[in-house]
């Protein structure tokens, strides 16, 4: 973990000199406000920040925080971080990507950094459309979706992409929404606070290819009746209903009575967690926000660190010592 | 074990191969005898020939496995063309290696599994020991596997166990034959089943009793000593190129001073330096097995943007998909050794099997113009040294580099001359710790007017925040940039510091001066090239042979060396790769001459080829 000390940044601190070039009205400027204005509560000096971003419009996110950054490739941002996070535990590493991004190209990428539980905190900007290409649909799209490269209406349906995280073994996984600043920012310092991969998915609105897709759970005359609100250690209800795990069922189901389950992230079992990300479907007619599952499990980098460290503290000798019994190590002859 | 008074002659050098199937221990065999033969001082040089299957139908050709290993008393360069002395296993060792034998060989057969059964599977109506087909070669039946079998007889092995024995009774009696000091393989032993004192004993009787079978009965009237080889004086061992490939990356780590990252998928011929490197921590190494070949080349690239030497190791298919991310690598200007083990192709081809076919994908394999330095090992123990000088121009220049090795070198092997730590070259970098401009701003790509490379400004360095990526940037300030005449100066930068990388000069051996034809060879060919020419001039003939270790850069007098011959002929395990360089580069009418059958040149073949391009232009 990068080591925490009193600085006085403040969000200004973050900013880069790099004109934003995101269509107006994008969600993505909202998140990097609030990104911005979560950064100095970190209270990690910039320069042991550093943002890894893959190729996509979420993917300019690293050109406009002012800590070191890389605007790496497509999908394969998860892999160089994880290089960057094992060889580098004094830093603070976090990962932007989107839906095509990290679940599509990058998917390979994504399961294995959860899966090692890597150092990294993953943004993904879930807009459910390809926006720098243009409109295409993308793997969070619902079936159906009519875009430029499906006049028909898809054939593929989405992923789920926390159900995916929750699958990949992900110790912490949570959603939240891009206009909705406290929420998402409570999210982003629960993931900071999360010794290795803290996945988090960002509603995110794509003004231009896929405008209102979130507005079921963001209008203020429908968001009471869709959006769930996670909350540790508080009853799970939304609009007046509540959400139960009937007898006999193996998932969660909302409905009126019954006796709401207290929320409960840290369960080890990610049943749990798994059966949470399932109230929503393709239509969000039930979307949890917040943090689903906050586990503990050493990270990838701890584990690797330990053994270089091991293998160092039993060594003797300097460098240049070991380096020559390593030359002269088996079988040897010598010729006078 | 006692003196023979066996009738002993000399021989100045021998090629023996031994061959079984992939479960008897051939390669094991072989590598015993290698070390055996180089404690005694003469010089070797090895040639591993394996199936990919782990385990092929036993007893079938595809499951063949063989050693060949080639010593003699004065420095050899190859492992041989033709096996004086075939071990043959089985049948199948047999039929799959005589063609290989010239007339007068010894053939030495475990005659215990020349069943009905096995000559059947390999299509022998009738066993070749029993018809004159093999009246050509000096043929000793020894039944292997009951000899070893009933040497154990007293020390209560498991049938099993005793017949897997039998490789240490061929062993043995191979030992016993050329005269090699045993002690050391008794010693492998002992380590080697350290936790099974059982096998210990059995294999240590199993030797013996092939010892003891070669100096007590009549079958072999003849042993054999081949002195030791005049070599340079020092410290040797014997070493395989994927082995020295290793060793020289460690090398790197430690005359860098910087950690090591490994990121590897596992993939035929290059697994072994990822297990190699991985045995290496207390140097500082990090070796990530990743879930792809572009997720490890992605960690490497990460972890030298971190301040590491990122390395990643692989064959063919995997520089194929690894290759958008070494672009980035070219763009981003930062250090990164790519090695690149040759394997037969293209596709999954022939994973056990050599080739130079990757050469192209080396220098051209990229989208956009997406130079890098290129630079190939010419022998097992060159890989060593080719190794840090990957890392060298990786580091000094802040550049991809790929290593061209190749199955014939990874796998092959020769006795090493251990070089000193402190005459390896220092390869330390400093990092960029402060602002680079008068007004105190920094600019990630301005460049160091020498090297021209950019600063390697690693994160956790206070006022040196800057984002960098794939994305064109702008001269000196690295930021994002569309301009066109920016990139035209961009792309012509990026070429011209790979260019104007210093690399040693074209070295031209023509002992008699005068030669008018010319032999250009890159990476592995250079034991082949080598012996032939060797060859061709202890006959009278003029040759002059010149071998690129940079294949990008290319050495500066290169053009000059070229155009200083007749002719210039450019063998190659492709169909003409660097020829074609030559041709579009000098534009000299390289001849080229080519071998795509998955085994290295013989000199003979060569030295055929070369002889007719002497004499007959």
């Amino acid at each position: 973990m990068a080591e925490t000390v009193a600085l006085k940044l403040t969000a200004k601190d973050f900013k880069s000199d790099q004109e934003v070039r995101w269509c107006p009205g994008c969600g993505d400027y909202a998140i990097l406000a609030a990104v911005q204005g979560f950064m100095p509560e970190l209270g990690i000096p910039r320069e042991n920040i550093v943002f890894v971003s893959g190729i996509g419009c979420s993917s300019r996110f690293p050109y406009y925080m002012n800590t070191y950054g890389m605007h790496s490739i497509h999908g394969r941002a998860p892999a160089i971080a994880t290089g960057l996070s094992a060889s580098r535990p004094d830093l603070s590493v976090w990962v932007v990507t989107g839906d095509g991004d990290a679940l599509s190209i990058g998917g390979n990428h994504l399961i294995h950094a959860l899966r090692r539980n890597v150092n990294l905190k993953i943004l993904l900007f879930n807009n459910r459309i390809y926006g720098l290409t243009k409109g295409q649909y993308s793997p969070t799209s619902e079936l159906g979706k009519i875009t430029k490269s499906t006049p028909a209406g898809s054939a593929d349906s989405p992923f789920n992409p926390l159900s995916l995280a929750l699958g990949a073994e992900a110790t912490f996984v949570a959603r939240t929404i891009d206009s909705d600043r406290k929420h998402l920012q409570s999210v982003l310092r629960a993931a900071a606070e999360h010794e290795g991969s803290a996945f988090v998915e960002i509603y995110q609105n794509c003004n231009i290819f896929n405008d209102g897709a979130f507005d079921l759970i963001k209008d203020a005359s429908s968001r009471d009746e869709h959006l769930i609100r996670l909350e540790q250690g508080q009853p799970i209800t939304v609009g007046g209903l509540n959400v139960v795990h009937p007898e006999g069922s193996f998932g969660l189901k909302v409905q009126e009575g019954g006796t709401p389950i207290v929320h409960d992230a840290t369960v080890d079992d990610p049943a749990y967690a798994f059966a949470l990300s399932r109230l929503s479907g393709s239509d969000l007619g039930t979307t949890p926000i917040g943090v689903f599952r906050d586990v503990r499990r050493p990270s990838y980098d701890e584990i690797v660190r330990k053994q270089v460290l091991d293998a160092k503290t039993q060594a003797t000798g300097t460098p240049e010592e070991m380096l020559d019994g390593l030359l002269n190590a088996g079988d040897t002859w010598t010729i006078l | 074990m006692p003196a023979t008074e066996k009738r002993v002659e000399q021989l100045d050098r021998v090629v023996i191969r031994f061959a079984g199937d992939s479960g008897d221990g051939m390669q094991l065999t072989g590598d015993r005898f290698t070390s055996e033969t180089a404690q005694l001082g003469n010089d070797i040089s090895t040639l591993p020939n394996f199936p990919a299957e782990i385990r092929a139908p036993a007893g079938t050709l595809p499951g063949v496995s063989s050693f060949q290993v080639h010593f003699a008393d004065y420095d050899i360069l190859t492992p041989g063309d033709a096996p004086n002395v075939l071990v043959a296993m089985n049948p199948a060792a047999l039929k799959a290696n005589l063609a290989d034998l010239p007339a007068g060989a010894d053939i030495i057969v475990n005659t215990d599994e020349f069943t009905r059964r096995n000559l059947a599977k390999v299509g022998y109506a009738v066993s070749p020991l029993e018809d004159d087909s093999l009246a050509e070669f000096a043929v000793h039946p020894v039944a292997l596997t009951s000899l070893t079998v009933g040497a154990l007889a007293d020390l209560g092995i498991a049938k099993k166990d005793a017949e897997r024995a039998k490789n240490m009774f061929s062993l043995g009696l191979l030992s016993w034959m050329y005269s090699r000091p045993f002690e050391s393989t008794l010693r492998f032993l002992e380590r080697k089943f350290a936790k099974r004192p059982d096998l210990v004993a059995a294999n240590k009787a199993a030797f013996q009793a092939g010892w003891n079978y070669g100096e007590t009965t009549e079958a072999f009237s003849v042993r054999y000593e081949i002195k030791p080889a005049k070599m340079r004086s020092g410290t040797y061992r014997n070493i395989t190129g994927n082995q020295a490939l290793s060793l020289g990356l460690v090398a790197a780590a430690v005359r860098s001073k910087l950690p090591l990252f490994l990121g590897a998928y596992p993939i035929t011929p290059a697994s072994d330096i990822l297990h190699e490197l991985s045995k290496h921590k207390r140097f500082g190494v990090t070796t990530m097995q990743a879930e792809d070949e572009i997720a490890a080349v992605g960690a490497a690239l990460g972890a030298s943007y971190g301040g590491a030497l990122g390395v990643t190791t692989t064959s063919g298919p995997g520089v194929a998909l690894k290759s958008e991310t070494i672009s980035l690598a070219i763009a981003l200007e930062l250090p990164l050794v790519i090695v690149d083990v040759q394997r037969a192709g293209p596709s999954t081809g022939m994973p056990t099997k050599t080739e130079q076919a990757d050469l192209n994908m080396a220098l051209f394999g990229r989208h956009g113009e997406a130079p890098l330095a290129v630079i190939a090992p010419k022998s097992p123990s060159d890989c060593f040294h080719a190794a840090i000088e990957a890392a060298r121009i990786a580091l000094t220049y802040r550049t991809p580099v790929i290593l061209l090795s190749d199955n014939y070198v990874a796998n092959g092997s020769e006795p090493w001359l251990l070089p000193s730590v402190d005459e390896l070259p220092d390869l330390q970098v400093e990092f960029a710790t402060a602002p680079n401009t008068s007004d105190g701003r920094f600019l990630p790509y301005l460049r160091d007017p020498e090297t021209m490379a950019r600063p390697w400004a690693v994160p956790g360095t206070p006022g040196l925040e800057h984002r960098i990526g794939g994305l064109e940037k702008a001269d000196k300030t690295g930021d994002i940039s569309y301009d066109p005449a920016n990139h035209e100066f961009m792309v012509r930068t990026r070429q011209a510091r790979i260019d104007a990388i210093p690399v040693p000069d074209l070295d031209v051996e023509d002992p008699a001066e005068g030669a008018r034809v010319l032999v250009l060879g890159w990476g592995s060919t250079y034991g082949p090239i080598g012996a032939a020419c060797r060859a061709l001039r202890q006959r009278g003939l003029n040759i002059a042979q010149a071998h690129l270790r940079h294949l990008s850069p290319l050495p500066a007098n290169l053009g000059e060396v070229l155009a200083g011959y007749d002719k210039v002929v450019v063998p190659e395990m492709n169909l003409g790769q660097l020829a074609s360089v030559i041709r579009a580069r000098y534009l000299i009418d390289a001849v080229p001459f080519n071998q795509v059958s998955g085994l290295p040149f013989t000199a003979a073949t060569l030295e055929s080829m070369l002889e007719d391009v002497v004499k007959n232009g």
